[in-house]
Parts: structure tokens; sequence; C-alpha cells
């Protein structure tokens, strides 16, 4: 760290944001371009939420009411890509955009102008891939996995453009994670090592690692596609001496690992509130380090427990299924951890915090059906159930989301400066963790019975839990609106938040005053 | 003249009309391959023209803008930092996306292909297509009226060989370039730039007529079951990076004959040395994995 502590030159020209929407479509500044990240999340989050609405709403009953089995197709699978590449994904890059350099001392990102081009590809990307929804054959229908033949010989014409929307998603996101690896490698304050940083920074560095890993082997999959539908290739047509299921190795060799982009960032904010609420220092900070490591390690070595069903060999059965188990190890020294840390601490219940907690607790029901489903013989009667749906939805909606919810109370002081809502948060937060659990557990009963995913009708039997599902299903939806309303009273007329509004709250970003001015360490701070 | 601070850029207009270039792009080729075979010119065509087109200029801006910065000695060695990170990972990107389509390769010569041959633990495969036998390079795919399979493959001896001792000299010849540099002796690093792209021109030259013959000749073509789809989706894209790798190194020898970089700041040449050696590398497992075994 070489940065001296004169704060001149460059940076003298422009102090504040320029006016207007030029603002936001040029912006090199990190907390415009996070805000901008956050807003288009929550905008995906709420179409993404209609999308499961409609579905829910179509199982509500047994039998074809609301919609037609090839448009509830189309919703499953606009539902998954758009949760998982316009919802989760692009707000945890967008938390790292407005946190990691005020985490770790930095004036901004390392690459601001490609920080910019980063965010501005996903809304074109996106518009390429919902366009799809008003075009001849409808939108793509084959689930957010996309698996040959379903999406190669049986797909309809518009899979063209989700494999360049696809393309466009790949680029940002590469491009996202170089510049939050070169900002946390190169741009910490001085004084600030590796082993010093917050969690929240050292699991974005490996996310990072895994999103550049990772998303160049999703390209290439697409583009394999894209070469099977247009140009006569036979990657997975076992005609040509391809094979189908080399698509679904390939797709969960990216599919695994980006399971854990969307969990990673989420245990990295876990271990920032669950320590501020406890007022107590973070368990065991270096094995949880190394148990995010472990975890992502182990992510590339799991792949194949996708597709236990898929007519693997013994070896590649056994194998899979004991890598798979070995990840539990690493995920609980996680809870542990937590459980430590929360263990004698003087625990408040602000709402960053119940929804950290309803993490520790939902995660680990999410994580346990995991185990569950990596028994391979076990599997082979989950399989392509709804306890699959129900068992990705635990990790994914009180986990990823609600991680990314607790983040958003929990840093909206430092970003505007004003204090949330307290009553309505909690309010917030209990109608989301009733209605979380009313959608998601009962769905572990009807999976178990056998009743199958992504099918628009079922047998009566599964009648009454998929009518309490979708009650659920409504309630979750409906209250995420407390949250905007939340979110727009506290820009506009919340009270005054001091700089540290927790008083457990440690780390950098703290030392800052609240809203944190336009440009911050422009002179680095120092670190002991 | 160079501040110590993080340089950080003020506002810039490029990356947006980037991702409309992009979009444009995107929305282009996908209206234009889909409309293949169709009658007529397609819209997409223009679409993907005209996108192309704004990414060119949005590259040659947005260049042209950082290189001046540079050389008005805005970089710290802490910006040099950050450009370094970024293209080492850059870097890695581009292999793991190699690595899909090796995997893919190594995936049907060693499992997919072996299988529907009747071998191994999933050999009851063999009943899709009964007699089929499992070979490779597989000449005869299991549905030949679908897939005709080639009459031949490229012996690794001839041209490929050439075209790996052309791009293992010219990483060498590169590192020369770069050593010149370094010593502040600029005309020879430019000579030995030359050489490189030189060496890359014919490089490229002779894989064309590499494709010509395959086409024309051995009945290899991307119709021609598994063998051509991972020998051309392999060698393809090699080609279009060798391709990329030799504009870039045009680009920045032109600006080495126009006085820029110096023995000590001289990243955006070697970031383009650094690409050099990566598609030279991935050549040498094409090479291995694709021709010779």
């Amino acid at each position: 760290m070489t940065t001296a502590t004169t704060a001149e030159g460059s940076q003298a020209a422009h102090h504040g944001p320029a006016p207007g929407l030029s603002r936001w479509l040029f912006t090199t500044n990190h907390k415009d371009i996070g805000t901008l990240y956050l807003v288009f999340s929550l905008s995906l989050f709420m179409v993404g939420g209609v999308m499961a609405l409609l579905i829910r709403a179509e199982l509500f009953q047994p039998g074809l009411q609301l919609v037609q089995p090839e448009f509830f197709n189309q919703m499953t699978t606009m539902h998954g890509l758009i949760m998982v590449f316009g919802a989760v994904m692009p707000a945890f890059v967008g938390l790292a955009n407005w946190q990691v350099p005020l985490m770790i001392g930095a004036p901004d990102m390392a690459l601001p102008r490609l920080n910019n081009w980063s965010f501005w590809i996903l809304p074109f990307a996106f518009a390429l891939m919902i366009s799809t929804l008003f075009m001849e054959g409808g939108a793509p229908n084959f689930g957010w996995t996309f698996y040959a033949p379903l999406s190669t010989t049986y797909a309809p014409p518009s899979v063209t453009y989700f494999i360049f929307a696809v393309h466009m998603m790949g680029i940002s996101s590469i491009m996202g994670a170089i510049n939050i690896i070169a900002t946390i490698l190169n741009m910490r304050a001085p004084g600030m090592t590796l082993m010093k940083m917050p969690l929240f920074v050292w699991n974005w560095l490996i996310t990072a690692f895994l999103l550049i890993a990772v998303m160049p082997v999703l390209a290439g999959v697409v583009t394999m596609m894209l070469l099977d539908v247009h140009f006569g290739t036979s990657f997975f047509n076992a005609a040509g001496g391809g094979d189908p299921v080399l698509f679904q190795h390939i797709f969960w060799f990216f599919g695994h690992p980006e399971v854990y982009i969307m969990i990673l960032p989420a245990f990295g904010i876990i271990s920032q509130i669950i320590p501020t609420f406890a007022r107590k220092r973070v368990f065991g900070y270096a094995s949880m380090v190394y148990a995010t490591a472990a975890i992502a390690v182990l992510s590339f070595i799991v792949w194949a427990h996708h597709m236990f069903t898929v007519g693997l060999p013994l070896v590649g059965e056994l194998f899979f299924m004991f890598t798979t188990m070995l990840i539990a190890v690493p995920t609980g020294v996680k809870i542990f951890n937590w459980v430590a840390t929360l263990f004698r601490g003087s625990m408040t219940f602000e709402t960053p915090m119940l929804f950290a907690l309803a993490f520790v607790v939902l995660f680990t029901i999410g994580g346990f059906s995991g185990l569950m489903l990596a028994i391979a013989p076990a599997d082979f009667q989950y399989h392509d159930t709804y306890f699959v749906v129900a068992h990705f939805h635990y990790v994914l909606v009180p986990g990823a989301i609600f991680s990314i919810i607790a983040a958003t109370y929990y840093w909206l002081p430092k970003w505007t400066g004003r204090m949330y809502n307290e009553t309505m948060g909690k309010v917030h937060f209990w109608l989301s963790f009733i209605g979380v659990n009313l959608t998601f557990f009962p769905m572990h009963f009807i999976g178990l019975a056998g009743m199958p995913r992504r099918i628009p009708d079922y047998a009566l039997q599964f009648a009454d839990f998929n009518m309490v599902a979708s009650l659920g299903a409504f309630l979750f939806g409906f209250s995420q609106l407390l949250l905007i309303y939340n979110i727009v009273r506290c820009v506009r007329d919340g009270r005054g938040a001091p700089a540290r509004p927790w008083d457990g709250a440690e780390g950098l970003e703290w030392e800052l005053p609240s809203p944190a001015p336009y440009h911050t360490h422009q002179t680095p701070p120092r670190v002991d | 003249m160079t501040t110590q601070t993080y340089y950080v850029p003020s506002d810039s207009r490029w990356p947006i009309i980037a991702s409309l270039a992009l979009f444009l792009m995107a929305f282009g080729a996908g209206s234009l391959i889909n409309g293949l075979g169709r009658e007529g010119t397609s819209p997409g065509l223009y679409l993907l023209l005209a996108g192309a087109l704004v990414m060119v200029v949005v590259l040659f801006g947005w260049f042209a803008h950082v290189v001046s910065e540079s050389r008005l000695g805005l970089y710290s060695a802490q910006m040099d930092r950050s450009f370094r990170w970024g293209m080492g990972w850059f870097i890695f990107s581009e292999v793991m996306f190699f690595a899909a389509f090796f995997g893919a390769l190594f995936y049907v010569r060693v499992l997919a292909v072996p299988w529907l041959g009747g071998e191994g633990e999933k050999g009851i495969s063999n009943q899709l297509w009964q007699g089929f036998e499992a070979h490779w390079p597989l000449l005869s795919p299991p549905d030949s009226a679908q897939f005709p399979g080639p009459r031949a493959v490229i012996s690794p001896w001839q041209i490929p060989l050439v075209n790996t001792l052309l791009l293992i000299s010219s990483s060498f010849t590169a590192t020369l370039g770069l050593g010149a540099l370094q010593e502040a002796r600029r005309s020879r690093a430019a000579a030995w730039l030359g050489i490189t792209i030189a060496l890359g021109l014919v490089f490229l030259s002779l894989q064309l007529y590499e494709y010509h013959e395959a086409y024309t000749k051995l009945g290899l073509t991307l119709h021609a079951g598994i063998y051509g789809a991972t020998f051309f989706i392999l060698t393809g894209f090699h080609g279009l990076h060798v391709t990329l790798g030799t504009l870039m190194l045009i680009i920045v020898t032109l600006r080495l004959l126009k006085g820029h970089f110096d023995a000590q700041n001289h990243f955006g040449l070697e970031a383009v040395i650094w690409y050099w050696h990566f598609v030279d590398v991935v050549w040498v497992g094409l090479f291995l994995f694709v021709y010779i075994l």
C-alpha cells in the first residue's frame, strides 16, 4: 500500500454527483453504481415474484385454472432465471459495490468505468431476455437449467435470444468479479492485512473467484447449444456421438459453484450482523475464512449430485455423494461459529438481527434437506419432486434473500443517513418469516409423497398442502411491499441516523458519517 | 507529475454506449441466426453490423481515453497493479472458457463414445444404435445419415506441427520484444513485435487453409458428428483468440512506434504479451489433445 496522504489533483475537479439522469447513466462512483444494482435487483425481484405468484395461483387448486401449461413452463423458467441472475446476484454485487470500498478503506472500486459497464449491461441483457415472452413461440420454457435436448432440439425459436442474453449476463458478472477481486487485493487501507478484513469482504473475494471460474463455463455451454441448434453440431445429440448428459455435466460444473455464489456473500453478511447485535467479536474468525475457502474448493467437485438419476456409473454416484456430504463440515463450522458468537452475547433484536437469526435457523433446514438429497440412493426418490423445490428455496429465500434484506436494513442508515421505521421492519420480518415457512415447508411433505416439480396440475391428495403453500406465497410476496414502502419512507423522511447507528458495530464503514459522503477514504485510513 | 492518490476517473459515456452496442449485436445476431435459411436479407444483419460498428468506436474512444490519462501521468503504481490483477483474472476467465470445451472433448472421448459402442458400465446404451463401433477419431457417428462422418482427419505432423512451431517461437519473439523495451531499445522491440505479428498472421493463414482442406477434401465439417464439433469449437475459438491477439499486437506495436511506452511504464504492451502467451499455451493443449492423441 503506497498511497500517500494528499488528496489533491484529479478528484478535486468532481466533488459531488453530476446533475440529473446523467449521474446514473455515466457514473463511475461505487456508491451510485451500488445503488443502481440494488434498485435493479429489487425491481427484478418484483418481476420474478409476480411470476412466482402466477405459478402459485395456478397451483392453488388441482386442475388447470388460470394459465396454459405452455405458459406455466415459461413462468417456471423465467422465474428461476430472473431470480438467480436478475435478483440475487445483482443484489450481492450491489452490496459489494457499496460496502467493499467502505469496509477496506478504498477511495472507490479499482476499475470504476468497468464497474459502470458491468452494471449497465444488465438492463439490456434482461430487456433481451424478457422480450422473449412476446416472441413467436413464447419465452424459453425448458426450466432455468435448460437441459438439452429440451433447450436444443425442442426449444422455441427464442432460445437464440436467451443464449445471447446469458452471454451478456456472463460478461457483466465476470467484469464485476474482476473488479471486486482487484479492489480487495489492491485497494486495502495500509495496515489492513488479509486476515484483518471484514468477513463480508473475505466472502466476496472468494465468491468473485468462483464467478470468474464458472461464468465462462456457462458461456461455453450456451455456445455449444447455439451451435447444436443452428449450425448442425452434435455436442448434445447421441446420433452424432455426443451426449445430452454432457450438457448436464457442463451446466452443473457451472451450476454448483453458482449456488455458492448466491450463498457465500450471504454468509459474509450474517457474519457482520450477528457480532454487531450480539455485541461480541465473531467467534472463530480464521476458521470462518478457511471454511469459506473449503466450501469454494469443494464446490468444484460435487456437481453431479444434481444428476444422480441420469445414469452415472456407480463410482460416480459414490464419489459425488461423499464429496457432497463433506460440504456439511465447513458449513457446520460456520453455523456453530454463529451460534457460539451469540452464546452469552448481549443480544438485541433489531430488524437486521431478526432476519439474520432467521437465516441461521432456516438456512440450516435447507442445509439438512440438502444432506438428505446428497444420499444418492435416497435421491432416486426425491429427484425432481417438490422436496428439491423446498430444499433450494429454503437456502435461497430465507437464505440468500433474507441475508440481502438483513443487509439492506443494516446498512440503510449508512447509505441514506436516515433510519428506517423499526416497527414496520419488525412487522415485515414476521410476515416474511411466517409467509416463507407456510410456502416452502409443506413442499417437503408433498415432495416426499411424490409430487413432481414443474407440472401445472397435480393429484388430489396434494391439494391441501398446495393451498397452504399458495397462501403463504401471497403473504410473503405482498409483505415485501412493506420493505419497499419502508425504504421509500426512510429515504424521504426517516429520522437522521448517527455515524454508528448500531452500538455494537465495528469496522471502517462506521467511522464515516451517515450518509457516507459521495467520495470517501480519499486519504486511506490507517488500520492497526 | 505522478499523483500518489488513486485516480478515480470522472463520469464516462463509453460504458453505457458499449452496453447498447452489445445489445444491438446480441439482438441482431439473434434475429440473423433465427432467420437463416429464410428468403431475403435479415434486418438482424444490419443491427449486428451497427452494433459492431458502435463497439469498435467505443473501443477506440475508451482506450484512447485511457491511453491519454496514462500519458498524462494520472496513474500511480497502485493503478498499474489494478490493471495487472484485472488482466490476470481476465485471462483466467478465458482459461475456464476453453476448459469447458476441453472438458467436453475429454468426456465424449473417454466416456460417451465408448459407452455408445458398448464398453464399460453404461454399455447398455449400445442398444440405441446396435452395431455402432466406438473409435477415435470418430469417422462413422452412430447415425451416419444425419451426421455423415469425416473421411479422414487432419494429420498432426504437417500443418499443425508447423503451426505449433510458429506459435511457440512467436511467444519467444514477443518476450524478446518486451525485454528490448525494458532495456529502452525501442526499435529493436518494435522489430521483435513485428516478427511476432508476422508469425501470428502466417499461423492464421495456415489455419484457414487447413479449414478449407477440412471442408472440401476431408468432409470434416461442423455436421460431421462429435469429432467435427469438438475440433471446430476448440480450434475455432482458439483461432478467434489468435486473431484478437494479433490485432492487439498490431495496435501496441503502432503505439510503440508512436512513442508510447517506456522502459518502466508499458503495461498495455505487457498485457497483450500475456494474452499472447495464453493463446500459445492453449494451442499446445490443442496440438496435444485434438491433433496428436
